[in-house]
């Protein structure tokens, strides 16, 4: 393990984190918020300070292998978010630590899970800081950190930062540059949100509000500055903008990157954008035909329904009605969207439309395999076989997953809220959606769990945000044995 | 730049960590997955899986608008379709691996027409150096400039040198003649000396001299040189052929063993100025009834590594003057100073090297291009050779009167067929040769790139 040199990248992180501050320091000077003004300030400042003095850890055994990679992304997310918790606790705007530890780590892993129950009267810095968590988290803050770093020559090994952030089985390079992979991917992200941010203007949402939907959206986060989330503004373009920008971030990157290179037939092929797609057109239709009962004519409910399927599967978990008044087929087939979440390499959650794809493939081989024994069949995915490993890996990953599932929810019952609230706030956690059934519906928030519960959907969170395998590597004591 | 790489394999894998290191944008293309990984993992490279011959993976490669591709595949054929292939897509110039000894003859015709800019020969490229090698046999290398003119040279300062305790400004007063250290070699560390340094035992040195003066400079460093008149050849591979030729030419005799009875009879046929020898060259009573203990010279060219460093560690303990060792591994270098194996030839970097001069020589902007370029100390500094051109700095002005980026060194300056070895009041002029020693970190592809900025 080398750990000066994880210390270092981490200062680098730190220090990041601490410039980002800045503008929210702006906001709370300009608004005249006081005590966010010295929230922002301290934290800025320990930031900066505590980054420096990490980066002053100098190695020259330059060995940064797989292991190295997982490391500093599981504990770069702990410190980020323990530090990103420091505003709204020197503010006051969230006296409880624990509680503004979870608002952080909902923020960064782009979750959307809130313990406050009026969101309103939180002081705007804090409001934009928080959403801005959605963002920084949705793309990753290593991915950014190999955009801007520089890397020293030959820094081909930095890879694994970007395999241990980014979201999906596989994770590949869009360019042969590292730095360049992680430029285009920030070029995209940051084009798209300010494409949704005008459109959002141009449907007359005031400009805070549009600034912090955007980077909501964008990070497929679902912190919203109003108690009623989207249904605040009573405008079906602005709902309908939110929807599809949703959709749009829950798509994977590459796919952004083949138009940009006018590569239209990749993105026709691509499967699991098919797929995606494929399930989010069924949903919707599914769920307006079984909603319609609750609404005025089936328009409107085609409406609602794709917000709550495009918030649901690309884990915003923005709202425009309640979910807990859907009939109970609705309800079901949302909680299956939950665990799908969004695509390969995108700033959405859950399982990934790609590793449903290969689960589905593995069983339609294996089905084959048990009618002919000696049949050879490769799994194909875009036109190319996939690896045998690729599809063990997956397999892997959903036991791991279920387990941290299982666990949690045992966990959770302490609280005695009954199945449907413990299952799915489970799931919305895990998946980084937010907001789910039951107690936590589409309004609701987590400030009555106790501390342990809270404690164990903060673990969860991160463990989804990173898809588990980084953070449960922390726990393995062989990774902490020193190399030499 | 954009350059793309056909075969993941030594020289492939080599010049895609070389190239990456000097900041290009490289694709490597390979047919097995597995060393791509590997690949992907330890380097910032792009890979694509396939046939690199196809026009899909090509295209996947995104050839056709690549600055550069360089064919290294086992397959000289595969080498060459790739090349036209991409010349035909759009890209920009193609290097190719050709080394099947009956294209030789006509390696220049196809260059012409097919348009390649380049192609390289790991094999022979490493035969010339080890006859390079046996022609001095008291430097551990040799690695020539302006057409053979100037040479560095390297060997190790023993115990009972003149050397020893003399700074290095008192050198040319000491041996009588003008020579200049440019590169130190000191317990692992490289060191790129002012004239302040004093030399100690065990320091491997390299040496900037006119090649015509290697003679003299042998006698007065009072190192013993005798010739080599006699070689036995370990493993009969395309290298001992080609090094064969250039040996017999010479009139130096050869005896060549190989384990191998059909290769024996082929090189029988190729080579009738050698000796064959059909036997086992690891065993020893073999290499002891073939005259170990009489030649002048070994060379171990075996496929195996291991093969190659025991037999000459063997002949090393049993006194023969001079080993050459073929090592296509080159990560435990470090290792080999400890042996005292002698010199060691890694055929995958001369040809890494040789591509590396090309890409630089391409990249260069102020239009002095970079003529040659030798990677020097296990790789870990390099030589290079630029002419200075119109756009080069501090033209005609006294080298004292600037100053050079930090491990950075003028070793030489060729002017009109006169060599001089720089002092102070030297100047650089237009069309002159410099050769420049610096660090292998720099990455250096222009003269001007090795001034210090903002000195007068």
């Amino acid at each position: 393990m080398n750990g000066r040199l994880v210390l270092n990248y981490m200062g680098q992180i730190l220090r990041i984190e601490g410039v980002f501050m800045l503008p929210a320091l702006v906001i709370a000077i300009a608004l005249g918020e006081t005590g966010s003004v010295v929230g922002f300030v301290v934290s800025a400042g320990i930031c900066l300070a505590v980054g420096t003095v990490l980066t002053l850890m100098k190695t020259k055994d330059r060995s940064f292998f797989a292991r190295e990679g997982f490391v500093t992304v599981a504990l770069s997310w702990i410190m980020m978010s323990l530090v990103g918790a420091l505003p709204f606790c020197i503010s006051g705007a969230i006296a409880n630590p624990i509680d503004a530890f979870f608002e952080s780590v909902s923020g960064f892993t782009t979750t959307g899970a809130t313990i406050l129950s009026d969101v309103e009267s939180l002081p705007k810095s804090d409001l934009y800081w928080r959403s801005f968590t959605h963002w920084l988290g949705g793309m990753g803050v290593l991915v950014f950190f190999l955009a801007i770093a520089p890397i020293s020559r030959g820094g081909g090994t930095l890879v694994h930062l970007l395999r241990a952030e980014s979201t999906g089985p596989t994770v590949g390079k869009l360019v042969p540059k590292l730095r360049y992979t992680a430029r285009i991917l920030y070029g995209i992200y940051i084009v798209m949100t300010l494409s949704e941010l005008v459109l959002l203007l141009v449907g007359g949402m005031p400009l805070f509000d549009s600034v912090t939907t955007a980077l909501g959206t964008a990070g497929t986060g679902g912190f919203s500055v109003r108690n009623a989330s989207i249904a605040a503004y009573d405008s079906v373009y602005l709902q309908m903008v939110v929807a599809v920008f949703m959709v749009l971030f829950s798509v994977s990157f590459n796919i952004y990157h083949f138009i940009l290179l006018r590569q239209f037939r990749a993105v026709y092929k691509n499967e699991e954008l098919r797929l995606f797609l494929g399930i989010v057109i069924v949903s919707t239709v599914v769920v307006s035909l079984n909603t319609i009962s609750l609404f005025e004519s089936f328009g409107v409910a085609l409406r609602y329904s794709f917000f709550q399927v495009s918030s649901i599967i690309s884990t915003t978990g923005f709202a425009t009605s309640e979910v807990n008044t859907y009939p109970e087929l609705s309800r079901s087939l949302l909680i299956l969207l939950m665990i799908f979440g969004g695509c390969a390499g995108s700033t959405g959650g859950g399982i990934k439309i790609s590793r449903l794809l290969i689960l589905l493939k593995f069983v339609k081989n294996q089905i084959h395999q048990a009618i002919h024994p000696r049949s050879v069949k490769l799994m194909m995915i875009d036109g190319h076989p996939v690896e045998d490993g690729m599809a063990k890996n997956v397999c892997g990953y959903m036991v791991v997953y279920v387990i941290v599932a299982v666990v949690s929810v045992l966990l959770i019952s302490l609280d005695g809220f009954g199945f449907e609230t413990t299952f799915t706030s489970v799931l919305s956690a895990l998946n980084n959606i937010g907001p789910s059934m039951g107690l936590v519906g589409s309004f609701g928030n987590y400030g009555s769990f106790s501390v342990v519960s809270k404690l164990v959907l903060i673990v969860n969170m991160i463990i989804g945000r990173l898809e588990i395998f980084p953070m449960i590597l922390l726990f393995v004591p062989s990774v902490w044995r020193r190399s030499k | 730049m954009k350059i793309v790489i056909v075969g993941d394999g030594k020289v492939g894998f080599a010049l895609a960590e070389q190239l990456a290191h000097e900041d290009h944008d490289v694709t490597v293309i390979d047919n097995n997955i597995m060393v791509l990984e590997e690949s992907l993992d330890a380097l910032d490279v792009m890979v694509v899986n396939g046939n690199g011959a196809s026009l899909e993976i090509q295209r996947q490669a995104d050839v056709q608008n690549s600055d550069l591709i360089i064919a290294a595949t086992s397959s000289d054929e595969v080498n060459l379709l790739c090349c036209v292939l991409a010349k035909k897509l759009g890209c920009k110039n193609a290097i190719s691996r050709v080394r099947n000894p009956d294209y030789t003859e006509q390696i220049e015709f196809m260059k012409e027409e097919l348009g390649l800019a380049m192609t390289v020969n790991p094999e022979r490229t490493a035969a010339k150096e080890i006859y390079r090698i046996l022609q001095f046999p008291s430097f551990l290398r040799r690695d020539a400039f302006s057409r053979g003119r100037v040479e560095i040279v390297e060997f190790v300062v023993d115990e009972d040198s003149i050397l020893v305790g003399k700074s290095l400004i008192e050198l040319p007063k000491l041996i009588g003649m003008k020579i200049l250290v440019c590169a130190v070699d000191r317990d692992g560390e490289v060191v790129i000396p002012n004239g302040r340094f004093v030399l100690e035992k065990g320091d491997k040195i390299n040496v900037t001299a006119p090649s015509s003066e290697l003679v003299k400079l042998t006698k007065k460093l009072g190192i013993k040189a005798p010739r080599v008149k006699s070689v036995i050849i370990i493993g009969g591979s395309r290298i001992a052929r080609y090094l064969t030729e250039e040996l017999v030419k010479s009139g130096i005799s050869v005896k060549i063993i190989d384990n191998d009875r059909e290769k024996c009879v082929e090189l029988a046929q190729q080579l009738p100025g050698a000796v064959i020898v059909n036997a086992d060259g690891t065993k020893q009573d073999v290499l002891i009834a073939e005259g170990l203990r009489q030649t002048d010279a070994v060379v171990t060219l075996m496929n195996m590594d291991e093969e190659n460093l025991i037999v000459s560690m063997f002949a090393n303990s049993i006194g023969v003057p001079k080993t050459v060792t073929k090592v296509n591994r080159t990560e435990y270098y470090p290792l080999f100073d400890d042996l005292g194996i002698g010199s060691v030839v890694c055929p995958k970097n001369l040809t890494a090297n040789g591509i590396i001069r090309y890409v630089r020589a391409m990249q260069n902007t102020s239009g002095g291009t970079v003529h040659t370029l030798h990677r020097i100390v296990d790789g870990r500094a390099e030589a290079l050779e630029f002419t200075a051109a119109a756009g080069t700095k501090y033209l005609d002005m006294p080298l004292s009167s600037y100053k050079l980026k930090k491990n950075m060194l003028i070793s030489c300056i060729l002017r009109r067929g006169q060599i001089i070895i720089p002092s102070g009041s030297d100047k650089i002029m237009l069309g002159d040769s410099v050769v420049v020693v610096t660090t292998s970190d720099a990455g250096v592809s222009d003269l001007n790139e090795i001034f210090e900025e903002g000195t007068k």
